[in-house]
C-alpha cells in the first residue's frame, strides 16, 4: 500500500542518476552567480551605503534598480536553469550510441 | 484608528471563506489514504503548484508586514523582499533537484533516507515543530489584526476565528485543499495587488492627498531662530513661539536640554505648561546643518492617566457618543518645483519624483511618567526622499548608513569603531538568515512531494518565483503609495495594505482584506500540515515506533492537527503587540541553523554521519533560540528590558549559529567516521 515504506522513492518516474547529478551542477554553477549578485548587493549596503543613493537611471537610485535587479536575477537563472535541465543526460554507458 | 464595522468586507469575506471550505470538502472526498492526506498523492499539476508556492509563502508578513513596513520607515521594507525572494533561488538550485528523490513526505524522511536513523527523525520533527510554532504566530497575530478593524471586535476573536477555519480545512482534507486554497489564494492576492499599483500610479503623488476625507496638512510653527551652542537663546526663541515659560520645555520625553541631546534622541519637544494637566509635544525639525532655525510640527498623542481616562489628541475618550479619534496620516510634504500634485506617474517617474520630494513619516515613542501617566507620542519626521527610498530608517537597520545626514542637523556617529560596524553586522546577518531561510522551511520543502516529478518540481518552483518576485515588485510601490495616501493608521503598521486600498474604494478595501484573511489561511493550514506530519509519520511512527494502520495515522493527523491549531491559537492572542516581520525572522533564522547545515552536507557531503545530522539540527536549533532569546530586540520587545543589558552583541544569529551547524556536522561526523572493517550503513 502506498506510504507504508519510508525508503526513498523508486525512480520509476523520477529520473536517472546521471541526470541528477548533471542537474545539480548547473545547479550550483547558476546559485554561485546568484550568490555573488546577493553577496555584492549586502556587502554595498554594509560597507559602502553612499552607492546605494545615486541615481543613474531615469532618476531612479541604485538601491531600488539593484532591488528590482536581483528579483530579475533569480527569475532569469530559474529560466536558465529549468532550460538547461530539459533533457535527460547522456548514461555513461551510451557514449557510443550510433 | 477607530474602524466601524463594514456590511461589504463581511460579506465578501464570507463569500470567499464559503468557497475555500466548499473545495475543502468536495476534496475531502478524495483523500483517503495516508498518502493524500500528507502529499495529495503526488499529482498535482506543477503550474497549479507553483501558484500554490506563491499562495504559501506570500504569508501575513510578506502582504501586511511589508508593505507596513515600507510605508512607515521606507526602503528597509523592500530588503526583506530581496532576502526572501533570494531564499527561493537556493531553494531551486541548490535543494530542490536532490530532495525530490530522497524522500516521501516529510523533511525529516530526505533528511533521514540514507541512515534510518531514529535520532535523526526525532531532531528533525522537533525543528520542524519549533520552526512551524514560530512561523504561526505571526500569521495568526496578522489574523487578529485584520479581524479586529473590519467586526470591530477584539483581537483574539480573529484569531479564534482563523484558527477554527483552519483546523476545519485540514482536518475535512488535508494537502489537497490547502494546495487549492493557497492557489486560489496566490492567484487573488497578484491580480489584486497589481490593480492596486496601477490606481496608485494613475493617482499619482499629491502634498494633499484625497485618500482619506479625514486628513490634514500637518500644522507647524516657525521657523524659530535658535542656537544650539547658545542653550539660553536656543529657549528663548521657542519660549516666545510657543507662549509658555521656559521651564515648561524639554527634549524629548526626559526634557533634555540642547547641549545634553545624546545620539539617538527622538526629535521632539515636551511642553508641560502650567496649569494644564496634559502635557504637549511638538515634534522639531532643524531647517539645515546650521540648526539655527527650528520648525515645529504637530503630534498625536495618547495619553492614559492613572485613573485609567484615555486622552485622544487632547480629548477625552469616552466609551458612548462621538469619540476622539487618530488622525490619518501620511503624506508628501514638499514636491520637486513646487507642485502640488503630479497627476498620474509611469513606475519609474513615481519612483524619481518621490527620490526627489520631502515626506512626512511618523514615528512612535512610549513612556511611562513618574506618577504613573503613560504616554504615546506619534511625531512625524520630514525625511527626503532619498533618504526614504535608501535603507537605514528602521530600527533593525539603522547605523549601517552613517552618511545620512539626518534632516535636524543631527548627524549619527558611533562612540567606538566596534559599534560601528554592528549594525553592519546585524544587517548582514539578518539577510544571511532570509537566504538561507525558504529553502528551510519544512512547510514550503513538503511541497515537493505534491508534484509527480523531479522536472515538476522544477517548473513549478519557477512558476513560484516568478509570482513571487512579481508581487514583491508590487510591494514597494504598495508601500510607498501608502506612504503618501493620507489615510494610514498611525498606531498600526500592519494596516498599511488595507487602508491603501480603503483611500481609493471601499469595495477594493473589501476585497483586500478577505483576501489577507486568506493569506493567513493558506499559510497556517501549510504550517498545520508540515507539523501534524512530524508528529505522526515522524514522531509516533518512526521514533516511538507505533504501529498504525494508514486509516488510523489519518485520524491522528487530524487530532495532532487540532492541537497545532490550538497551540498556534493560544500563542497567537499572546503576541499581539508584535511586530509580525520580526517573528517571521525569527523563525528564518532558526529555520536556516536547525535545517540547512543538514540539508547542505547530506545532499553534497558522504562524509556526513548520522550523528553529525542530529547533533547539527539541534545544536543550530538551540543555539538560534538561545540568541534570540537573549538579544537586545527581544529584551526590548519581549520582556521590556533594556537593550544595553541583552547577552549578545546584536540581535540576529544567523551569522553565527548558521556556520556554527555547519561546523557542528562537520566537527561530529569527523568524530563519528564509520572504521573500515565495521560494516557502514
Amino acid at each position: 500500500m502506498p506510504g507504508l515504506d519510508h525508503g526513498p522513492n523508486a525512480p520509476d518516474r523520477s529520473e536517472r542518476v546521471e541526470t541528477t547529478r548533471r542537474n545539480m551542477r548547473y545547479g550550483l554553477a547558476l546559485f554561485a552567480v546568484y550568490l555573488v549578485l546577493y553577496g555584492a548587493f549586502v556587502g554595498v549596503n554594509a560597507f559602502a551605503p553612499e552607492v546605494m543613493e545615486r541615481t543613474p537611471l531615469a532618476g531612479v537610485n541604485v538601491a531600488i534598480l539593484s532591488g528590482f535587479g536581483l528579483i530579475g536575477a533569480a527569475f532569469v537563472l530559474a529560466m536558465v536553469y529549468g532550460w538547461l535541465c530539459r533533457a535527460e543526460a547522456p548514461a555513461a554507458d551510451e557514449e557510443f550510441r550510433p | 484608528m477607530i474602524y466601524e464595522f463594514n456590511l461589504n468586507a463581511v460579506l465578501v469575506f464570507a463569500a470567499i471563506v464559503a468557497v475555500t471550505l466548499g473545495l475543502s470538502f468536495y476534496m475531502g472526498k478524495k483523500a483517503r489514504s495516508a498518502s493524500g492526506f500528507f502529499a495529495a498523492g503526488g499529482g498535482i499539476h506543477w503550474f497549479v503548484n507553483g501558484v500554490a508556492f506563491a499562495g504559501d509563502y506570500l504569508s501575513a508578513a510578506s502582504f501586511l508586514g511589508i508593505c507596513g513596513m515600507i510605508a512607515f520607515y521606507g526602503y528597509d521594507g523592500f530588503l526583506y523582499s530581496i532576502g526572501y525572494l533570494a531564499g527561493w533561488v537556493v531553494a531551486l538550485l541548490v535543494i530542490a533537484e536532490p530532495i525530490k528523490r530522497l524522500g516521501k513526505y516529510t523533511f525529516a524522511d530526505a533528511l533521514d533516507s540514507r541512515f534510518q536513523s531514529r535520532s535523526i527523525k526525532f531532531a528533525a520533527a522537533i525543528s520542524t515543530l519549533a520552526v512551524s510554532i514560530f512561523y504561526l504566530i505571526p500569521q495568526m497575530v496578522g489574523a487578529g489584526v485584520l479581524v479586529t478593524p473590519l467586526f470591530g471586535l477584539p483581537h483574539w476573536v480573529g484569531v479564534v476565528m482563523v484558527g477554527t477555519i483552519v483546523i476545519l480545512i485540514v482536518v475535512t482534507a488535508g494537502m489537497v485543499s490547502t494546495t487549492y486554497v493557497q492557489f486560489l489564494k496566490g492567484s487573488l492576492l497578484v491580480v489584486f495587488s497589481t490593480v492596486l499599483v496601477v490606481l496608485i500610479l494613475n493617482r499619482g503623488l499629491s502634498t494633499t492627498p484625497d485618500g482619506d476625507p479625514e486628513w490634514q496638512p500637518i500644522r507647524t510653527l516657525g521657523p524659530i531662530a535658535t542656537d544650539r551652542d547658545d542653550p539660553e537663546d536656543h529657549w528663548e526663541g521657542l519660549s516666545e513661539e510657543l507662549n509658555v515659560p521656559i521651564s515648561a520645555i524639554g527634549f524629548g520625553l526626559d526634557k533634555l536640554r540642547p547641549d545634553q541631546i545624546p545620539i539617538r534622541h527622538k526629535p521632539f519637544l515636551r511642553i508641560d505648561r502650567p496649569g494644564e494637566r496634559l502635557p504637549q509635544f511638538w515634534a522639531y525639525w532643524y531647517e539645515d546643518a546650521t540648526q539655527t532655525r527650528m520648525v515645529l510640527y504637530e503630534t498625536q498623542t495618547r495619553i492614559e492617566t492613572p485613573e485609567g481616562q484615555v486622552f485622544i489628541n487632547g480629548e477625552l475618550s469616552t466609551t458612548g457618543g462621538e469619540q476622539p479619534d487618530f488622525r490619518p496620516v501620511g503624506s508628501v510634504v514638499e514636491l520637486p518645483g513646487g507642485k502640488a500634485q503630479t497627476g498620474p506617474s509611469g513606475p519609474f517617474a513615481f519612483l524619481r519624483t518621490l527620490g526627489q520630494s520631502r515626506i512626512a513619516v511618523w514615528g512612535s515613542e512610549r513612556v511611562k511618567d513618574a506618577d504613573g501617566t503613560k504616554i504615546t507620542v506619534y511625531y512625524p519626521r520630514v525625511m527626503s526622499g532619498s533618504e526614504v527610498l535608501t535603507p537605514g530608517n528602521h530600527p533593525s537597520f539603522r547605523g549601517i548608513a552613517p552618511q545620512k545626514q539626518r534632516t535636524d542637523g543631527i548627524a549619527y556617529t558611533a562612540p567606538s569603531r566596534m559599534q560601528q560596524l554592528l549594525p553592519g553586522i546585524n544587517f548582514v546577518s539578518l539577510m544571511l538568515a532570509l537566504f538561507c531561510g525558504t529553502a528551510s522551511l519544512p512547510h514550503i520543502l513538503i511541497r515537493y512531494y505534491t508534484v509527480k516529478d523531479q522536472a515538476s518540481a522544477r517548473k513549478s518552483t519557477i512558476v513560484g518565483i516568478a509570482a513571487i518576485g512579481f508581487f514583491y515588485v508590487l510591494t514597494l510601490y504598495m508601500g510607498l503609495g501608502a506612504m503618501t495616501s493620507g489615510a494610514m493608521d498611525v498606531t498600526n503598521s500592519n494596516m498599511a495594505a488595507p487602508l491603501l486600498a480603503r483611500s481609493f474604494s471601499q469595495w477594493l478595501f473589501a476585497v483586500i482584506s478577505a483576501i489577507a484573511f486568506t493569506t493567513v489561511l493558506g499559510t497556517v493550514s501549510g504550517l498545520i500540515i508540515a507539523s501534524s506530519g512530524a508528529v505522526v509519520h515522524d514522531l509516533m511512527s518512526s521514533v516511538l515506533r507505533i504501529e498504525m494502520h494508514d486509516a488510523s495515522k489519518v485520524r491522528v493527523a487530524r487530532i495532532a492537527s487540532v492541537g497545532v491549531g490550538a497551540v498556534a491559537i493560544l500563542l497567537g492572542i499572546l503576541f499581539e503587540r508584535m511586530n509580525v516581520n520580526y517573528l517571521v525572522g525569527w523563525a528564518f533564522s532558526v529555520a536556516a541553523s536547525a535545517n540547512l547545515p543538514a540539508l547542505v552536507m547530506l545532499l553534497f557531503w558522504k562524509g556526513t554521519t548520522k550523528q553529525g545530522i542530529t547533533a547539527a539540527i539541534l545544536v543550530g536549533m538551540v543555539s538560534s533560540l538561545a540568541w534570540i532569546l537573549l538579544s537586545g530586540d527581544t529584551y526590548t520587545s519581549v520582556y521590556g528590558l533594556p537593550a544595553e543589558d541583552a547577552w549578545v552583541p546584536f540581535s540576529q544569529p544567523g551569522i553565527v549559529t548558521i556556520p556554527l551547524g555547519f561546523l557542528t556536522l562537520i566537527v561530529v561526523s569527523l568524530l563519528t567516521r564509520p572504521r573500515r572493517d565495521a560494516l557502514s550503513t
